[in-house]
């Protein structure tokens, strides 16, 4: 086990050495202490480390994690796992807006609510909050699944491709494209699944399905009310 | 034409191109989507002269006495900065939007000359990569493509806020173009047409930019130099919060520079031309006493060696070449002619980039096509290109008496017209007089 703390250590210093262990791979498990709220923790890891991170952390922690297992005993800033590709993270408390932004693989754990634009753009990753989530979360989503154990904010899934969007609670609105699709046999398996992965013990029978509609794919000129 | 028709008089609002365009409105019931750049006229390098040197200045031999024309991109807080032998860069272009084969000529003509090409929305293919010495990777909005590993394989990293042809506007691409190598790259349906987002998804105003920075810094050991790119709007401010948010170059497009397919009214009416951009872009620089430390890349119609000499002289580092390059490559050549007439367009006039149809197999994704084009050949042609620009630009500061393109300045700038003058803060030929800076 090696301890990082970031109260005499620089966040510099970190991920450098986070990314030589990448390179060099004697030490598997990472403690970092103090993180005090600082930006850009743990980002940019290429290599199945497991990063304990004991307290908040800011802006992009865990940015285009490959690989890592990174779990954060707190809250997090914008941004938490941006454009991950594979790996996992894990937030314990809260996170801000644009948790999992264009995620391409692995998946995110949010313990408690995640904030606006949750799973903007993302490209592949699942997503799987125990709390609610906040406005335009999905925007453009392109593939990945989407997991809200809580209430989803206005316009849910605007302009979506293909994510598979789960919420249990209530949703307060839909966006442009995205509609309430027919749960069945597999989507149940799949949101098990996740469930079950991210240790959260819920009902997958209570909770509803949406997706895209698909009518925005191509532009009609009879659609322009819709953008 | 009979003696009835002669007398005829052309509206100058309701003039054949504007009844046409809303005849065109009328019937389809949606905009009209283009490439390239503006085309309406507006002030450019055309209205300046460089004034050569005589009695008051000595001028440089021009067939021995030597010229640089190197420059260092990212000496800001990169570790390694680019070195490139010539100041003209490569614009973003994406494969996508250009077909694989026209990605890889660029990469190798730029590579002959030694200067950089850029990706562009929709990630970094094997090809450019493979044949690009001196890569620089966009991040952009869309992150279509986007990953850590090639992140890592630039040379350098272009954060896109915008372009010339569409500042605030997002990009697309049409179904014809989306095929499902396309598709496959930005993970999305073969064959949508496919959204690129106006605006960055995970940071919204310039302090987190100064965050996002910061990470793709972390992400690369602080080894590549962050550019930012803008499209020319509000220049002053824009270079002066990128600079704030740490970037290491600045990279300002022009109204003029190209885009693959944005609508027309877009095209010709937001944004300003690169003539009035550049010194607002160095007074910024030069406020925060930045200029020079954080290198300035201008874009937007450049064509030969006087405009890289006069956007030099007004301060700016390097250029950057788009439509010229496509051009150079084998975009609307003559030959071509009876297959652009049969599309609806001719040689020379041919800018309908969007539709993938190009003859030249340049801005196109159809493999027949495609095929067309010899990246060897015309990255030789776009070598040849590039060194016809460095020569003139070379003639012209060898004759203003610089021994480097980087030494010449804007006393040696005159304009032809008022407008020119006040625009790019040079005097009016034959007086002392720059408009809104002295008194007449």
């Amino acid at each position: 086990m090696k301890t990082v703390d970031l109260s005499t250590a620089t966040v510099r210093e970190l991920n450098q050495a986070l990314h030589d262990e990448a390179r060099q791979l004697s030490e598997r498990a990472w403690t970092v202490t103090h993180p005090a709220g600082k930006h850009n923790i743990a980002c940019g890891i290429d290599q199945t480390l497991n990063v304990d991170i004991q307290g908040h952390a800011g802006y992009y922690c865990a940015g285009m994690n490959k690989k890592a297992d990174i779990t954060v005993h707190g809250n997090v800033g914008v941004g938490v796992a941006e454009n991950m590709m594979s790996g996992s993270v894990r937030v314990k408390g809260s996170a801000s807006q644009s948790a999992g932004a264009t995620a391409h693989g692995g998946i995110l754990i949010i313990e408690g609510d995640a904030g606006a634009r949750c799973g903007i753009s993302m490209k592949g990753a699942d997503i799987v909050v125990k709390g609610n989530i906040g406005h335009m979360s999905c925007f453009m989503g392109q593939a990945g699944r989407l997991v809200v154990c809580g209430d989803a904010g206005d316009n849910l899934g605007d302009s979506l491709y293909e994510v598979h969007i789960y919420i249990k609670g209530k949703v307060k609105s839909l966006g442009s494209d995205c509609v309430e699709k027919e749960m069945r046999a597999e989507h149940l398996a799949e949101l098990k699944g996740l469930l079950e992965k991210a240790g959260f013990n819920e009902d997958p029978a209570s909770f509803r399905r949406y997706g895209s509609a698909r009518e925005l794919y191509n532009f009609k000129v009879d659609n322009a009310a819709a953008y | 034409m009979s003696n009835s028709s002669y007398l005829l008089r052309e509206s100058a609002t309701f003039d054949r191109l504007a009844i046409q365009e809303i005849q065109r409105a009328a019937e389809t019931g949606i905009y009209d989507i283009r490439g390239g750049g503006t085309k309406r006229r507006v002030p450019h390098f055309d209205d300046l002269l460089l004034l050569g040197a005589s009695i008051s200045r000595y001028p440089l031999e021009g067939y021995r006495e030597k010229c640089g024309t190197d420059v260092v991109l990212g000496t800001r807080f990169a570790k390694k900065p680019l070195h490139l032998k010539i100041p003209i860069t490569i614009a973003g272009m994406s494969f996508g939007s250009l077909s694989a084969q026209a990605k890889e000529a660029l990469g190798r003509g730029a590579s002959i000359v030694g200067t950089s090409t850029t990706t562009g929305d929709g990630g970094m293919t094997p090809e450019e990569r493979g044949q690009s010495k001196q890569l620089v990777y966009q991040y952009l909005p869309s992150r279509y493509g986007m990953n850590p590993d090639d992140l890592r394989k630039g040379d350098a990293i272009e954060v896109v806020l915008g372009q010339g042809a569409k500042p605030g506007g997002g990009g697309m691409l049409l179904g014809m173009k989306v095929t499902e190598r396309v598709a496959g790259m930005r993970t999305l349906p073969v064959g949508i047409d496919q959204r690129s987002a106006c605006r960055h998804p995970d940071w919204t105003g310039p302090d987190d930019l100064a965050i996002k920075i910061a990470e793709l810094r972390e992400i690369t050991d602080w080894e590549k130099p962050i550019y930012v790119k803008i499209g020319a709007t509000r220049t002053y401010y824009d270079v002066k919060l990128a600079v704030k948010a740490g970037a290491d170059v600045i990279v300002l497009d022009g109204m003029q520079g190209g885009t693959a397919a944005t609508q027309e009214v877009f095209i010709e009416h937001v944004g300003i031309p690169i003539l009035p951009a550049i010194p607002l872009a160095v007074q910024a620089l030069q406020e925060m006493g930045m200029h020079r430390k954080v290198q300035l890349i201008v874009s937007g119609g450049i064509r030969n060696g006087a405009d890289v000499a006069k956007a030099m002289a007004l301060g700016a580092d390097a250029v950057s070449i788009g439509t010229a390059a496509l051009i150079a490559l084998g975009d609307n050549h003559p030959s071509l002619d009876p297959e652009l007439r049969k599309i609806g367009s001719a040689a020379g006039f041919y800018d309908d980039w969007q539709d993938g149809k190009d003859p030249a197999g340049i801005t196109t994704q159809d493999p027949e096509l495609s095929k067309r084009l010899d990246p060897v050949l015309a990255g030789r042609r776009l070598a040849n290109y590039l060194r016809v620009l460095v020569l003139e630009a070379q003639t012209m500061a060898r004759a203003c008496g610089k021994s480097h393109l980087r030494n010449l300045d804007t006393e040696d700038l005159v304009a032809l017209s008022v407008e020119a003058a006040a625009m790019a803060r040079v005097p009016l030929a034959g007086t002392s007089w720059i408009p809104g800076q002295t008194a007449f």
